[in-house]
């Protein structure tokens, strides 16, 4: 059991009032708020301990240099990896580039993605595609948001170079069995490469990237309680040196002449130019947050929220779930027969509920669905059931108002 | 009447609400249902005002030299604003259309319709309506 009040106390922005009413905020699929560990760590950072890192001699140099290396520790051993595989990014959406256009491997090649990824591992695919005659090539889905994995199969031949698959879907919650699907694809072919998107996992289970067995794995920082700026891309022992420079400069060189340029090895050979320094040190201390409620209990306790939710929702005549199941993260889109989203959204923001409603970044899933958007509902550790009461009523005054 | 004797008609249609919200937007929504139906032959892509969450679809003409809109939308309150709008501008000049300031959406309490935010598309919708004045009286 965790002790909600406790928890809520820790989130400064909860005791904001929207329209004269309480927030509820239910947007943490697209970012959550942040507790006040996080918000006083980058106050720190600027009032004791701000200095360029990785370049002075001086003490508050080392100082920033240690504490931002003993984030990339933190920040591996929260998904099990080695220090060295961490690459410090400005989020999900830079990594996944990062990989796209480093990857050294042949023109021509295809890439898997799947039908409910978010737009932003499927542009940098794309565009490697188009650049290099490959192919993009798409995992089906079923109606209820599960992969068809056996369908994956058939889709690898002897040109497969990536699969790249999300682990939660940020529209519907679904999980995907990725440790099962990993298997699978070396199975088949050990050379093909396995990007996982954990945008929508890290915040809301725990990681194991080396049970997973993955050779990418990316997440953002500002959707698990840390500010935003800050990403990670994780790349599995040996396969960094593999991967091409997307963009180089200062603080990633051993020796530069005009002739010929000598870099370091490791992650920093990534991290051109001067971090986003506070943000890794935030990065680390949501971490640390994370870890002092337990990442099972965040996730158990998101599971009964996202179960009653579900369950008060499905009693509303008209609300129809997308992924109408409980094996998923905490989030939920649904529609109302007969209303736009947009509509329904505007209302429980006048009512305090923040909620996000469009296409959320997936539009090929809508497409699959024959909708324009949906109304999507995300929790975190800091909501509470009685939150979900405030949105349901909400929700039956909005939809009494439009109709 | 001139664009802002409309404006002024508006304001005092609104504030019978006051305070009450909800009262407002079901007037809001009441307005976006009456909103005539465009023509199907003119909800084209063409004149569809993209990029925003709800579709907004505009059509203009000109008259004797007055500018005239027709237009829709698959979300209902995006459709009341629209009403708003084209009762305003229906029938002016285009200088005028082009000049409007058009504080009475701030004065009703509806500001937050024309953030920048792209959700709703009306920003974007008033700035088609002045191109397309434009377009058509030159
Ligand atoms: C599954 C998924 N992938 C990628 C992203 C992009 O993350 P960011 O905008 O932090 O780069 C998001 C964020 O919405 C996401 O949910």
């Amino acid at each position: 059991m965790i002790d909600s009040k406790h928890i809520r106390e820790q989130f400064p922005i909860l005791n904001k009032r929207i329209n004269n009413n309480s927030l509820v905020y239910f947007d943490n699929g697209a970012t959550t708020q942040k507790p006040k560990v996080v918000i006083d760590s980058v106050v720190k950072y600027y009032s004791e301990q701000n200095a360029n890192i990785h370049r002075g001699v001086h003490t508050l140099s080392r100082e920033a240099t240690e504490l931002f290396e003993s984030a990339r520790q933190t920040v591996s051993s929260f998904i099990n990896s080695k220090t060295e595989e961490i690459i410090f990014t400005s989020g999900t959406t830079d990594s996944i580039n990062i990989v796209a256009n480093g990857l050294d491997i042949p023109k021509g090649s295809e890439i898997i993605v799947s039908q409910m990824e978010h737009h932003s591992n499927i542009l940098p695919w794309q565009l490697w595609c188009e650049r290099n005659n490959g192919k993009l090539k798409v995992i089906p889905i079923n109606r209820d948001g599960t992969l068809q994995i056996k369908k994956l199969e058939s889709l690898i031949t002897h040109n497969t170079a990536v699969v790249a698959l999300t682990h939660v879907s940020n529209t519907l919650g679904v999980i995907n069995p990725v440790n099962e699907i990993i298997q699978k694809v070396k199975a088949i072919d050990q050379r093909i490469l396995v990007l996982i998107d954990g945008a929508q996992s890290v915040p809301h289970m725990s990681i194991d990237v080396k049970n997973m067995d993955c050779d990418f794995f990316v997440f953002s920082g500002h959707k698990m309680y840390a500010p935003t700026g800050c990403g990670v891309l994780y790349v599995k022992k040996g396969l960094m040196d593999q991967l091409k420079l997307s963009k180089t400069g200062g603080g990633t060189i051993k020796t530069v002449s005009f002739e010929r340029t000598e870099y370091v090895n490791g992650p920093l050979r990534f991290e051109a130019g001067t971090p986003n320094i506070e943000a890794v040190v935030g990065l680390a201390k949501a971490c640390e947050f994370m870890n002092s409620i337990g990442v099972n209990n965040i996730s158990e306790h998101e599971h009964s929220l996202l179960v009653y939710a579900q369950n008060e929702l499905r009693a509303i005549e008209g609300v129809e779930i997308y992924a109408d199941h409980s094996n998923k993260a905490a989030v939920i889109s649904f529609n109302v027969k007969g209303q736009h989203p947009f509509d329904v959204g505007t209302l429980l923001d006048k009512y305090g509920v923040a909620i996000r409603t469009d296409h959320h970044c997936t539009q090929p899933l809508m497409n699959y669905y024959g909708i324009q958007g949906t109304i999507r509902a995300s929790f975190a550790i800091y909501n509470v059931k009685e939150e979900i009461d405030i949105f349901i009523e909400a929700l039956k005054k909005g939809i009494k108002l439009l109709s | 009447m001139s664009i802002e004797e409309i404006e002024n008609e508006i304001i005092q249609e609104f504030e019978i609400f006051g305070d009450d919200w909800e009262g407002k937007y079901e007037h809001l929504i009441d307005l976006g249902k009456s909103l005539p139906i465009i023509n199907q032959e003119n909800k084209t892509e063409e004149n569809i005002i993209k990029g925003c969450q709800s579709r907004v679809w505009l059509n203009s003409a000109i008259k004797n030299g007055k500018i005239f809109f027709t237009a829709d939308s698959d979300a209902i309150i995006t459709k009341g604003m629209v009403a708003l709008m084209i009762r305003v501008f229906n029938g002016q000049s285009a200088k005028d259309i082009v000049e409007a300031k058009l504080e009475f959406i701030n004065k009703i309490g509806l500001k937050e319709h024309l953030s920048p935010t792209r959700a709703n598309g009306l920003l974007s919708m008033v700035n088609r309506m002045k191109l397309d004045a434009i377009k058509l009286s030159q």
